[in-house]
């Protein structure tokens, strides 16, 4: 393709529109199903329950310390999939690019694309394309759905958590949030901290393998773990206390966190998955957890209790307790 | 980054509030003045494992709470002209005044924008010379000298659209009308730390010496306010009334001179009115003569609708230390933090805003 900035021609359906998917999209994807160009995908699916989940990626800058938006799109929707214990398969995706955006950015997060989707083992089956006029857009917004088998016998529900089960987390909170904003305009400050993005389907199969009866798993994005315990709670008519100091978190990002007065337990993670096991089983998966990628910060951080249902408590450590509350309105503007 | 590890060291604040237990035998109420102590007090769980003998109240330190209707209503006066872009600090922006907020207005159509700095409002100025911008400052003795500073550097860069709206209020005199309150009996002042950072120990020796009531300037982190309490406890035990700094690291008796001079330089002390106290002479600051081509209210002045205070909210006694906020008939049922009714519910300073995020009051 000759042009080094996408055009509103990109999307018109005609001859450009064909150099772009076949010299830009085809080749950096490089998946042999796509490669098919049909206009739907046919794909062989083992037996058992599908999982499905859909996300749409914002995100600002498109760049940011350890990723970018491609890599967002892939392991935000993996990673969902993953939530009900499926093993991801399949993605499509779908791209609204504005006039003028570089195609060599393009390139470089459709490669990120392609390297995430081949980590989790997942294929990116079918796709769409479409442009915008300058100032309609922000440079590029992707949208992912993708879809997993649940094996049989496998069966997880929020609602099902139960007091006595222990709450895990497989590594450190708000790398991802911290990440976003450390690079913000007008927010510039020095931390090495980068993104967590990451494909966590791989952790989900090695927990529920070393711990059949897991309640359920969920991936604290936005909102952070705050919202994902609250909504655990809710569900199960439960109430949860994590201890504050078992919490792993990066001495970084707590110290941006309190410089800039977020709560750290509200920052956003992109991966970070957050699982409810009973107790007989919760060494076994915080051990699983810790021997799987990206899982080697894992701790046990709380557990379900009798208490209100739907109540959220933290411990400190001087021995007092409080609410761990949801986020309320927006903390950073679009973090993924 | 600077490590508080050891100010948030359990061991340590264990061994403070075992030695508070020992020396905290008469009923007592201290009030932190400042919002960032509300707030450490409510995250940490503080009020909870304090002896039964001391109550904490929370005073009028949030900025954005004491902000009074009048003044969040000629800030949104100043977005309706025609070429005047107002900016803000992100608190105020939901802040109800007497008819409408920031917020309400920016979707209207007003152009308000959010700054994390007066710099950042600075660099608007240039960036528009056709229009005016107009910088919604507001704030204690901290927020001051930064606007001073901006507004010298918006002089010397020549930028003549780049204006202030001061709303500013300055503390000691303010705690003077809180101890003369017959409603609230404070037995001591936990004082805030970053406002004596500029200020020093002197403005407050009238608490000690005029109405006996101890005050130490305290920290933040919870080792720093449970050192703050504690000295105050002891002030109490041993029937002494004195100002002292328990948080050493940030502040010296003679504040930041330079930071003072600042101020001086650029504004003069004012009456000022604070949500729920009412005018207190001489606690606000205005913009001198020499700098009036950077006032607002001077350049563009405006006339908001006659303030009205909300019915039902009780934003002035929680401000005071008269009650707490979930004794207001509204914590947690018409007010909360999506929709507030009372500033002190939208700040992230509130203390209404503390007990609802980290207490189980008024939540079933």
């Amino acid at each position: 393709m000759r042009q080094d900035k996408i055009l509103l021609a990109h999307g018109s359906g005609g001859t450009m529109m064909r150099d772009l998917i076949e010299d830009v999209f085809m080749s950096g994807f490089d998946d042999e199903i796509l490669s098919r160009m049909e206009d739907a995908a046919a794909l062989d699916v083992p037996p058992g329950q599908i999982s499905m989940s859909t996300d749409s990626y914002v995100v600002h800058p498109v760049f940011f310390p350890g990723g970018d938006i491609g890599r967002l799109a892939v392991c935000g929707t993996v990673n969902d999939v993953a939530t009900a214990g499926a093993k991801p398969l399949y993605l499509s995706v779908g791209f609204i690019l504005e006039e003028g955006f570089p195609v060599s950015d393009l390139r470089r997060i459709l490669e990120t694309m392609r390297d995430s989707a081949a980590e989790a083992g997942v294929h990116i089956v079918t796709g769409d394309t479409k442009v915008v006029e300058k100032g309609h857009g922000d440079g590029i917004y992707i949208n992912t759905a993708g879809i997993g088998v649940i094996p049989e016998g496998v069966s997880l529900s929020s609602s099902s958590c139960m007091p006595g089960d222990k709450v895990l987390l497989s590594g450190t909170l708000g790398d991802h949030g911290i990440a976003i904003v450390s690079i913000r305009e007008g927010l510039t400050f020095d931390t090495d901290i980068e993104t967590d993005a990451a494909p966590l389907n791989h952790l989900v199969a090695a927990t529920l393998a070393a711990a059949p009866s897991t309640r359920c798993f969920r991936d604290p994005t936005r909102g952070g773990l705050a919202s994902t315990l609250n909504e655990l709670a809710g569900a199960s008519a439960t109430s949860i206390t994590v201890v504050e100091d078992s919490v792993p978190v990066h001495p970084q990002v707590r110290g941006a966190s309190e410089m800039l007065g977020y709560d750290v337990f509200q920052v956003a993670n992109e991966g970070k998955m957050v699982s409810i096991v009973p107790a007989d089983e919760a060494d076994a998966a915080l051990e699983a957890m810790r021997n799987a990628p990206y899982g080697e910060n894992a701790a046990i951080i709380g557990e379900v209790t009798e208490g209100p249902a739907g109540k959220v408590y933290v411990k400190t450590g001087f021995g007092s307790k409080r609410i761990m509350d949801m986020l309320v309105g927006e903390q950073l503007p679009r973090i993924c | 980054m600077i490590d508080l590890s050891g100010f948030r060291d359990a061991e340590i604040a264990r061994g403070l509030i075992d030695r508070l237990n020992v020396v905290a035998t008469k009923p007592v109420k201290f009030m932190e003045v400042c919002g960032t102590h509300t707030v450490s007090i409510a995250k940490h769980g503080l009020r909870e494992i304090m002896p039964d003998t001391l109550t904490l109240l929370s005073g009028p330190g949030c900025p954005v709470c004491v902000t009074s209707n009048a003044d969040i209503d000629t800030a949104i006066e100043f977005a309706k002209q025609p070429g005047v872009i107002v900016t803000t600090f992100g608190d105020m922006m939901k802040v109800p005044g007497s008819y409408s907020s920031m917020s309400q207005e920016k979707a209207a159509g007003g152009d308000i924008r959010i700054v994390y700095s007066p710099l950042d409002a600075l660099n608007i100025a240039e960036k528009n010379p056709d229009n005016k911008v107009v910088f919604i400052g507001v704030g204690f003795e901290t927020t001051a000298p930064i606007i001073a500073s901006t507004i010298e550097q918006a002089q010397r860069r020549g930028l003549d659209n780049f204006l202030i709206y001061s709303a500013h209020k300055t503390v000691p005199e303010a705690l003077r009308v809180l101890v003369n309150d017959p409603d609230v009996q404070i037995g001591g002042f936990i004082l805030p730390g970053h406002v004596s950072t500029i200020i020093g120990l002197e403005p407050y020796r009238f608490l000690a010496e005029e109405y006996g009531v101890p005050s130490v300037i305290t920290g933040f982190e919870p080792v720093d306010v449970l050192q703050g309490i504690w000295m105050l406890a002891e002030q109490v035990a041993d029937g002494r009334a004195e100002v002292e700094i328990a948080y050493k690291r940030g502040v010296m008796a003679e504040g930041n001179p330079t930071a003072i001079a600042l101020i001086e330089k650029i504004f003069e002390p004012c009456d000022a009115e604070w949500r729920g106290i009412g005018v207190i002479p001489g606690t606000g600051l205005k913009i001198r003569e020499e700098y009036g081509a950077h006032d607002a209210m001077r350049v563009i002045p405006v006339t908001p609708p006659p303030p009205k205070e909300t019915k039902g909210c009780q934003c002035g006694e929680v401000l005071r230390g008269v009650i707490l906020p979930y004794e207001c008939k509204l914590f947690a049922k018409g007010c909360t933090p999506e929709h507030a009714i009372g500033p002190c519910m939208v700040s992230s300073e509130g203390s209404c805003a503390a007990y609802y995020r980290y207490t189980d009051h008024g939540r079933s």
